[in-house]
């Protein structure tokens, strides 16, 4: 009777909280932030930093969509970034002379950035999500490092006469008055900074929203079940591939839109931005804030960027301090004698232990 | 079908004729005929490894057969997969339980109505008004199954956490949400203690009355089987020994010599 009166504790109130705590963090750190940009106390190095940082949630609130609801390892979430940054250049930067305002620009170029990531998504998905296992970390591996050499080696331009593009090299002329959209290594340069924190704040709502409009949906309930027991969930009905497919375009996208936001928020930006090390350091993130909590996923991405930056005047020291805290986090948050025995600081324990007995 | 014991009026939801599977050399199901009849309780036994779950598996499609032939609702089944099969309208439990761990009581029994109240990811992502007609329904349907089977006051309660015996029933509430014409039980008793068996066998009756479906189960607790089921078929090593009630099987030779030996 012990354990079903603490699990009968757990009801849908509880899920429904969680889901009103995220937005709430979200919007009150959009408060407080904004409010200390209007009063000048924040330092520009944090000012820098808070649309990597809103970029960076977006990415790892999709990529905990697809490794925490879904339970498929994607080890490639930086390669959608990726594609959803260049392709957002460029659409931004075929469209300057047209679209002059910068949020409109900014949203189509978001959109497209999504709707291309979402496309590279879904061709990746058709062969390997019909596997079982670890196929798709294998694929979605190989497919970020693809994708960072393709950008590598693209050279596109555009002038008076249309766009021109190679694989080559730089070979093709363009027009007086035409500009360099990507030059290969060196990445996409003179790109208009027109992303912002709030667009940035918008896009997280955004992402959990759908996220957990999803999650508690039909759909949301077949990933979940799709991921909880396979065999089961054919033999109620739920298509298996065409459920994790859904997750995995959707988290694409969300990677997309993210990296789209990042892409136009500096003015340089670099195919190596987007390599291996950022695509785990993205699963870090996720994975340190709780496969499948949203509320945690914003928290740990937010502190885990702020860390590092915070200890800067410790030079040496500082990934080696980012180190020990990672490793002390998942001791505190796995290990099930710690976690008790931060329970009975916090007196949870001892009011659990009450309602028992 | 002159051979078979039928009960005039009736026709078989289920005919399975001379239907066979190997795996490589080994024939595990052979020439067996089975026929399940609309509103029916019938009950599959056997001596331990006589191939049962391996019927259920070919039924349900996990396996294709490779002799025979399976007719559902008088339609040839060849060419459906495990998820077509169960929009036909066969559903079926697990004798190794197979529950959304992590989904809640009422989640798990949500998920069994993914086909027959559909709506789409864009009218959930967009909370569509469609979306929230769909889950109302679903949610009372949902409940209501969970009333049925006794479950009701464990509705948030995450599945692994369950008591063994209400796991099993929960299986049974999931299968039915799924709205089959055939249910498909494979030990629903196993695990359970004399009076959880007799209150599943209430329940089991009940379910055929209230949804008018049909049942063949799998059990090894005679006097479920017995008790319940109004058709018997016995196999032994992947052979139909018999067929017939309970009364003809408890008096049958061969299936006393399967089960006690010589």
């Amino acid at each position: 009777m012990n354990k079903i009166s603490s699990i009968l504790s757990r009801s849908q109130d509880k899920q429904k909280r969680g889901r009103v705590l995220s937005f709430a963090i979200v919007i009150i750190a959009y408060i407080i932030i904004e409010i200390m940009l209007k009063t000048g106390s924040l330092s520009s190095l944090f000012s820098s930093l808070l649309v990597p940082v809103t970029c960076y949630v977006v990415a790892a609130i999709g990529l905990n969509l697809n490794v925490g609801i879904s339970g498929e390892l994607n080890l490639g979430q930086a390669g959608f970034m990726s594609v959803g940054a260049f392709c957002a250049v460029c659409v931004s930067g075929i469209l300057a002379g047209t679209v002059t305002a910068g949020i409109p620009r900014l949203i189509i170029s978001m959109i497209c950035g999504a709707a291309l990531a979402a496309f590279f998504g879904f061709l990746i998905g058709i062969p390997v999500l019909k596997l079982q296992g670890d196929y798709l970390a294998i694929v979605t591996l190989a497919f970020g490092q693809i994708i960072k050499s393709v950008f590598m080696n693209a050279y596109i331009g555009i002038d008076s006469e249309g766009l021109h593009y190679s694989f080559v090299d730089s070979s093709f002329k363009l027009q007086p008055g035409g500009k360099m959209l990507l030059n290969g290594p060196m990445g996409a340069t003179g790109t208009a900074k027109i992303a912002n924190f709030t667009v940035g704040i918008v896009l997280i709502i955004i992402a959990l929203l759908i996220v957990y409009n999803l999650m508690f949906s039909r759909s949301g309930r077949a990933i979940m079940a799709a991921r909880d027991n396979r065999i089961a969930a054919e033999s109620v009905g739920i298509p298996i591939s065409r459920t994790k497919m859904l997750a995995f375009v959707v988290s694409a996208a969300l990677a997309g839109a993210a990296g789209a936001l990042y892409g136009l928020n500096y003015s340089t930006l670099v195919p190596n931005k987007f390599d291996f090390n950022t695509s785990i350091l993205i699963l870090v993130y996720v994975v340190l804030g709780g496969l499948g909590n949203m509320t945690g996923t914003i928290i740990s991405t937010v502190i885990l960027i702020l860390l590092p930056e915070l200890l800067r005047s410790l030079q040496d020291y500082r990934m080696l301090i980012y180190a020990v805290v990672l490793i002390l986090i998942m001791l505190v948050t796995n290990n099930e004698q710690l976690k008790s025995k931060w329970k009975s600081l916090t007196g949870r324990k001892a009011k659990g232990g009450a309602s028992n007995g | 079908m002159a051979e078979f014991h039928t009960d005039s009026g009736k026709t078989p939801v289920l005919d399975v004729q001379e239907l066979g599977i190997d795996f490589g050399g080994l024939t595990a199901v052979n020439d067996l005929n089975l026929q399940v009849y609309e509103g029916e309780i019938a009950g599959l036994i056997g001596p331990n490894g006589a191939g049962k779950t391996t019927v259920f598996n070919l039924l349900t499609k996990v396996y294709k057969p490779t002799r025979g032939k399976i007719y559902f609702d008088g339609k040839d089944t060849a060419g459906k997969n495990v998820v077509s099969i169960n929009k036909a309208g066969i559903a079926r439990t697990f004798q190794n339980i197979r529950l959304f761990g992590a989904l809640t009581v009422l989640d798990n029994v949500k998920t069994g109505f993914h086909n027959v109240i559909p709506y789409s990811p864009i009218t959930a992502m967009l909370r569509l008004p469609k979306y929230y007609a769909a889950e109302r329904e679903i949610d009372e349907k949902a409940r209501d199954l969970l009333k049925i089977l006794e479950l009701d006051r464990f509705a948030d309660v995450t599945a692994s956490n369950l008591p063994y015996g209400a796991q099993r029933r929960l299986e049974i509430a999931r299968a039915l949400a799924t709205n089959p014409k055939l249910l498909l039980l494979d030990e629903p008793a196993a695990g359970m203690n004399p009076q959880e068996t007799a209150e599943l066998m209430d329940m089991i009756r009940f379910v055929r009355d209230h949804f008018g479906i049909a049942i063949l189960l799998i059990e090894h607790d005679m006097k479920l089987v017995m008790g319940i089921c109004e058709r018997i078929t016995v196999l032994n090593y992947g052979m139909m020994l018999a067929q017939g009630t309970p009364e003809e099987i408890q008096s049958n030779p061969e299936v006393i010599k399967a089960y006690l030996g010589d």
